[in-house]
């Protein structure tokens, strides 16, 4: 196997695009990270979405966007795991350049979920869901976990304003990341005062729907300084998997997908959590945060949201999260989302993240969940000394 | 519509139809013909008693497509007499009257309604327990 | 015309094994609807009416109270009924039988006959009396009839006061297993146009007060009467009496022109508190006197259905009743399990608001 590194990012600010087309906003990203990689021709592009069919009425998004980013003729495949579809994007990237199938590969997640209307999008996010057992019987993505939340409260003793610290922390940090979609902060009084969306999960404890594509190039590490002067390698992908359906997992408040995935990845890079200097954690609802803290090894079962109201999350806590806004305030165009996480890593290592700059940033650690946790997909990423 | 697919699901929709791993004696809902336990293949079919008490429970303010006509309802994880959780809606009850632990039976009812022309989807909700002297149904 | 050709006897006796009864737990007061329609002015007929909720309608009461009646029976397998027989003024589809669905969520699949019945408000005896004469025969041993409503009224219109929701199911069987054994029942109908509902119309139109001597007291009373005069038997001979309760004057009425008194209506009548649950009317009646009745108590039932006819049936309990009656919810359990909806929320729920 060969080290992979990343070369070139590129991201579009994430909103509701309406004058722009799902295949318009893959393009912006692609070339964005193909002008920052420098490089004009790709052996392959992997496209990592979730909603297409669904939301914006187009499949078959390989050639599409291998066609309108001007790659005509590569190789070109659309990965799909739910709302870890980037994610699951760059891992199929990386086996191709590690395993010697591909050289240069161009990952992009898109997302386009402005097309639809509210109604279609909730019943769309609920295709993660277990289609015969959950959304069948009205579950909703934001429902499952709610259910999560609420017995997440009363097993440990929770009120629902004690997950206020993780949309605040999220909002902070996304005033100043010009690509996020709620440049504001809020304070945790507003937070409370916001109407239920599934209680006890409120409007401000839920990531936004929105459009936006954001694309990252990998490259084999030992050329990868050819390309970047400051790149920035893999050192471990991993995926883990679950009952998709709450009701059929053992204990379900462990998301043992993501145990999985952060164990596996922990064991390819030969570190432990204590080494990670960044978590980009799939906090689209603030009880996943907690629970993706919990599973990754860096709280106790039950710890999450103490770790959040004891301020251990912030940019210089023990470990920063959504240290650009998160899904809660960067936006959540679900399959993009995977692929943001690792572009903001990228910045965090490379120096870039300006006022958000996590002090000394070596090794930072992403982890993109589908639905409420079926699938874990774990990336800890380096800076190339 | 998806009738087919609501069809081959009615044995588990309207009866709570499962499955008792021969081997492990795992009672299994819903049907996987694969012990969820002990891996051995089970499928030998069986009717739960519909009984069990609140684990979770949520109201869905902003429903899905296809669920808008019941909103705001409640959805619940349901941990059954038999063992395995289950989601499904509460009915026939107002959410400042659920806690968790509180005792639910099964009955069947409307979960979509199909419009003006569609089929209408019946299947399992669950209630607070009406009569607790109910003795056991007889197929059970 | 003899007796012999008019009562309706099976050649083997057959009774009711199990019974349960269904009713919504909504409740829209009479007063809700004068308060909307006359500006409060004027009387009502009854005090308040079930109603429906947004996940119910006559499929998914019937199976309710099908499996009440089926714990009653507490029967070794549901496969063994060769009928489910669901009548209703309100099955939730034109054309699609509601007792195939019923069939299937009790176990009685596929072995079974399976048939939706209309006759305005005597649909579910109709049912019923099919039963007795498909189990009489020998054809059978167990069959299910069920008479249940969620009841149409116009907007506005006298019935609104009553239209309400409910219903009860009734598994016969063989009179040796049975908690009351019919002693003979007795159909009178006639061409009577007092109340109709066009193909495609949402609510039924009637005939105001010819609804009344002409058509209910009439066909009640002359089935009541056939009945007890092929029988031999007289008001004095009942413990109870069932009449078709559209409101809470005419049963009452009816009831004392036939010689009964108050005493032996009052536990049937459930109008007051339900309102008029159409083919489910009768049938609930009978199910709460039965939660009330003991070993060889004897009870009359007589609905009626607009159009018109009315089906009297004579029952005797037997001891088996005791130990049954407690297996399923009481009809007044049903009827005590109320939550208050003023009309606004009645209009959503039952689907006259046209988004």
């Amino acid at each position: 196997m060969r080290d992979v590194a990343i070369i070139g990012t590129g991201e579009t600010k994430v909103g509701e695009h309406w004058d722009v087309s799902l295949r318009h906003l893959a393009l912006e990203a692609i070339q964005a990270a193909l002008a920052d990689a420098g490089v004009a021709t790709v052996d392959a592009l992997y496209v990592g979405n979730m909603l297409a069919g669904e939301l914006a009425g187009q499949e078959h998004l390989g050639a599409l966007v291998a066609d309108f980013a001007g790659l005509s003729g590569v190789e070109a495949l659309r990965v799909e795991a739910a709302d870890a579809s980037g994610a699951a994007a760059l891992r199929v990237g990386y086996m191709a350049v590690a395993g010697g199938l591909a050289d240069i590969v161009v990952v992009v997640g898109v997302e386009k979920m402005t097309d639809a209307l509210a109604g279609e999008i909730v019943y769309g996010r609920s295709l993660a869901t277990d289609g015969d057992y959950e959304s069948a019987v009205g579950g909703s993505l934001t429902a499952v976990n709610a259910l999560l939340m609420r017995r997440y409260m009363h097993e440990y003793g929770y009120a629902q304003r004690d997950f206020a610290p993780f949309a605040v922390n999220a909002h902070r940090n996304a005033v100043h990341n010009p690509q996020a979609m709620f440049r504001f902060p809020i304070t945790p009084e507003r937070f409370a005062a916001a109407p239920m969306v599934c209680d006890p999960i409120n409007l401000f404890d839920s990531a936004p729907a929105a459009d936006g594509a954001a694309a990252v190039v990998l490259a084999p590490g030992d050329a990868a300084r050819t390309f970047s002067a400051v790149p920035v390698r893999i050192r471990a992908s991993a995926v883990g998997t679950d009952a998709l359906a709450v009701h059929d997992r053992h204990h379900p408040l462990l998301l043992r997908s993501a145990a999985l995935a952060a164990q596996r990845a922990y064991e390819q890079a030969g570190v432990t959590p204590q080494d990670i200097d960044l978590f980009e954690l799939h906090g689209s609802f603030g009880i996943l945060a907690a629970l993706s803290l919990e599973a990754a090894g860096f709280a106790a079962p039950g710890q999450g949201v103490r770790m959040a109201l004891d301020g251990e999350i912030g940019l210089t806590g023990r470990i920063p999260i959504a240290t650009m806004g998160g899904l809660k305030a960067r936006g959540h165009p679900a399959g993009a989302t995977g692929v943001y996480q690792v572009v903001e890593v990228v910045h965090q290592l490379r120096g870039l993240a300006g006022e958000n700059q996590v002090p000394n940033a070596r090794l930072g650690m992403t982890q993109s969940l589908g639905g409420s946790g079926g699938t874990a997909i774990t990336h800890i990423l380096e800076r190339m000394e | 519509m998806n009738i087919p697919r609501n069809w081959r699901l009615q044995q588990q929709r309207y009866r709570l139809e499962g499955e008792v791993c021969e081997k492990c004696g795992a009672r299994i809902f819903p049907a996987r013909d694969i012990c969820p336990e002990c891996e051995a293949p089970a499928k030998t079919p069986l009717v739960f008693s519909g009984k069990g008490e609140v684990y979770s429970y949520t109201t869905v303010h902003t429903p899905p497509q296809g669920f808008e006509e019941f909103a705001p309802y409640i959805l619940a994880l349901i941990q059954l007499e038999e063992g395995p959780l289950i989601t499904a809606q509460l009915t026939d009850v107002d959410a400042d009257h659920v806690d968790i632990g509180m005792p639910v039976e099964m009955v069947t009812r409307k979960v979509q309604g199909g419009g003006a022309e569609g089929p209408i989807v019946y299947g399992y909700k669950f209630r607070p327990v009406l009569h607790a002297t109910v003795h056991a149904a007889p197929h059970e | 015309m003899s007796d012999t050709t008019t009562i309706l006897r099976p050649e083997h006796p057959v009774g009711i094994v199990g019974y349960g009864a269904y009713v919504p737990r909504y409740r829209l007061p009479a007063r809700e609807v004068s308060r909307v329609w006359t500006g409060g002015y004027g009387g009502t007929p009854i005090k308040e009416k079930s109603v429906p909720g947004p996940d119910e309608d006559v499929v998914t009461m019937s199976i309710e109270a099908a499996r009440n009646a089926l714990a009653r029976a507490a029967l070794p397998d549901p496969a063994l009924i060769r009928a489910v027989w669901v009548g209703s003024e309100s099955h939730p589809y034109a054309v699609k039988p509601t007792s195939t669905i019923v069939a299937e969520a009790i176990g009685a699949t596929p072995h079974t006959q399976a048939a939706d019945w209309e006759f305005a408000c005597k649909a579910g005896t109709e049912a019923l009396q099919a039963a007795i004469g498909f189990i009489g025969s020998g054809m059978a041993r167990y069959a299910l009839a069920i008479g249940m409503d969620t009841a149409q009224a116009r907007p506005g219109d006298a019935l609104e006061y009553t239209a309400g929701a409910g219903g009860a199911a009734y598994l016969l069987g063989p009179a040796e297993e049975s908690l009351a054994v019919f002693e003979g029942s007795f159909s009178y109908v006639t061409d009577t146009p007092d109340f109709w509902r066009r193909a495609y119309q949402h609510y039924p139109s009637h005939g105001g007060r010819f609804t009344g001597q002409p058509a209910y007291f009439k066909h009640i009373t002359a089935a009541a009467r056939g009945l007890m005069d092929a029988l031999g038997t007289s008001p004095a001979d009942y413990t109870y009496v069932v009449l078709h309760q559209p409101n809470a004057k005419f049963p009452k009425s009816a009831a004392k022109k036939l010689g009964f008194t108050p005493e032996q209506v009052k536990d049937g009548l459930l109008v007051n508190e339900i309102g008029n649950v159409y083919a489910g009317s009768s049938l609930i009646g009978l199910a709460a006197v039965l939660d009330e009745a003991r070993p060889g108590d004897r009870l009359l039932l007589v609905s009626y259905g607009s159009g018109a006819g009315s089906d009297a049936f004579s029952l005797r309990v037997t001891e088996a009743i005791v130990e049954r009656q407690g297996r399923a919810p009481l009809t007044r359990e049903y009827v005590a399990r109320r939550v208050e909806i003023d009309y606004a929320t009645y209009v959503r729920f039952t689907g006259k608001l046209r988004k």
